[in-house]
């Protein structure tokens, strides 16, 4: 039990697929604009991640090695395709503003990673908490990205204007905005790690 | 008896020149286009100097103390940055762009790289691109000249990219007017003449060579006359000799060589051209400067100089 609980804490801190393994960066720079697109990207590759992990996992012993990674994209763009229809259907703003990057989950490093490197080799329990404490992980990156880029680039959170008033500086909003927190992030989290040891 | 035997590591220079008193020298070199930014633009212009040279000094103290490094402040880096940042910024903008702006460069331009001789980029053009990027309205609109109040007034180069002139006689200017500043610009640089002045200081003091400041505005002249024929214009307006003179000519973000300075110049100029007469600003110098530094490495590769003894 114990393991299993450390399967899913790695991935939120110690080896967050965004701030320390750095996979998955295109889909978090590039919707990381708002709150509510992050939230919604975060979500789905949760669902993805969690489901192709598991799935993965049970078949890791029948899956034929050399053509192993065809075998994950196929399981994983079935989630990924439940994911875009769903969206579309009950989300059709979300699906709107997320755009191509649904169908790019696909090929995310993160759930591609995952899959090679944890659910072809362990059980079906620990991929399951595995692929839960990576989403999650990603999840809570993306949300703080994308918090300080929408309160700080256009004054709002998840949609609603902030009640201080200051002028919001344009840049955040922008690619080299994404790019700058998250290497402020990153650096930062360095720092407070390396002050811990 | 210990000062006369002196064991040091290579290179041994005996000049007493150094990086405080060459970055002082660029100060000295600044001040006649400040004073008369000043004087065309009001007093607005000294405050906004003020504030960013006082932020980049105090962001550069700040960050060496937290870094536990050798604080160099007194060495005029961290003030020429300010100091060029006002000098891109128009007067009357607020001081609180300025400050960002400054804080910026220092912060991100040049101590994240590691400091003074590791900064990829001139940290104040990264200061000025990202106030570009963060709050485009305040860098965009130039005050009127010898009006010491808020009227505005396009620049030159805008007039002549939104169309609404073609020529300076057009704009109701001279090419004297253009010359001596009497047009909407930035703080430092409308005064094309205290800039040569500077210049020239500069040339003479043997701080820089001819190369990239020469290389830069021919480059630009040259492309400009045969696609617009009014390479003047070009040349007098906008921030092309503040660009080409003092900031391509950063000692860390240019190229080592000779030939290398004229290939970074030359890539300054064309790009600066490109910007201006199909780009979507009207002026392109801070672009065209910050990515020529980017290509510094790959000319400094390209042009190696040849080992004595060597082939």
């Amino acid at each position: 039990m114990k393991r299993l609980l450390g399967e899913f804490t790695k991935g939120i801190f110690k080896e967050n697929p965004i701030f320390f393994i750095v996979l998955g960066l295109c889909p978090t720079l590039a919707v990381s604009t708002s709150v509510n697109n992050a939230v919604g990207m975060g979500a789905a590759v949760i669902f993805v991640l969690v489901f192709s992990n598991v799935i993965i996992s049970m078949m890791r012993n029948i899956i034929p090695d050399k053509i192993r990674i065809p075998c994950y994209v196929v399981v994983i763009a079935a989630f990924v395709s439940i994911v875009e229809m769903v969206m579309k259907a009950y989300a059709p703003a979300l699906d709107k503003a997320l755009g191509v990057y649904v169908p790019l989950i696909v090929v995310n490093c993160i759930i591609l990673g995952r899959a090679e490197a944890f659910a072809s080799k362990n059980p079906v329990l620990a991929s399951f908490m595995d692929g839960l404490g990576m989403g999650v992980g990603f999840f809570l990156a993306l949300f703080v990205i994308s918090s300080i880029r929408e309160v700080l680039g256009s004054g709002k959170f998840a949609g609603f204007a902030i009640p201080v008033a200051f002028e919001p500086a344009a840049v955040l909003v922008l690619a080299p905005g994404a790019l700058l927190v998250l290497g402020l992030l990153m650096g930062g989290i360095k720092w407070i790690k390396s002050l811990r040891s | 008896m210990a000062d006369k035997y002196i064991v040091s590591s290579l290179p041994h220079i005996a000049k007493k020149e150094s990086v405080a008193s060459i970055m002082w020298t660029v100060n000295i070199a600044l001040i006649p286009a400040g004073i008369i930014g000043i004087g065309v633009f009001g007093k607005a212009g000294f405050w906004l100097a003020a504030a960013c040279i006082i932020t980049a000094m105090v962001t550069e103290y700040i960050i060496q103390k937290g870094r536990r490094q050798p604080v160099t402040v007194s060495d005029g880096s961290a003030f020429m940055t300010g100091l060029l940042i006002a000098f891109n910024l128009p007067a009357h903008c607020p001081l609180w762009v300025g400050v960002f702006g400054s804080f910026f460069a220092i912060a991100i331009g040049k101590q994240a790289f590691g400091g003074l001789g590791r900064n990829i980029f001139n940290p104040a053009l990264v200061g000025r691109a990202f106030l570009m990027a963060a709050w485009p309205k305040y860098l965009t609109v130039f005050n009127k000249p010898f009006v010491y109040d808020v009227v505005t007034q396009a620049t030159p180069l805008s007039l002549l990219k939104e169309g609404k002139a073609n020529s300076v006689v057009d704009m109701g200017l001279t090419y004297w007017d253009l010359f001596l500043g009497n047009k909407g610009g930035c703080l430092g640089e409308v005064c094309i003449f205290a800039l040569l002045l500077g210049g020239i200081y500069l040339l003479y003091k043997k701080i820089i060579t001819w190369h990239i400041p020469c290389s830069f505005i021919f480059t630009v002249a040259i492309f400009t006359q045969i696609f617009k024929g009014d390479f003047l214009f070009h040349i007098l307006s906008g921030g092309l000799v503040l660009g080409a003179v003092f900031m391509a000519t950063d000692y860390v973000t240019s190229p080592i060589t000779k030939t290398g300075q004229v290939i970074f110049g030359v890539t300054c100029g064309l790009l600066t051209s490109v910007i201006r007469l199909w780009g979507g600003y009207p002026e392109g110098v801070c672009y065209a400067i910050l990515i020529a530094n980017a290509t510094v490495p790959l000319i400094d590769r390209f042009v190696k100089p040849k080992r004595y003894g060597v082939g």
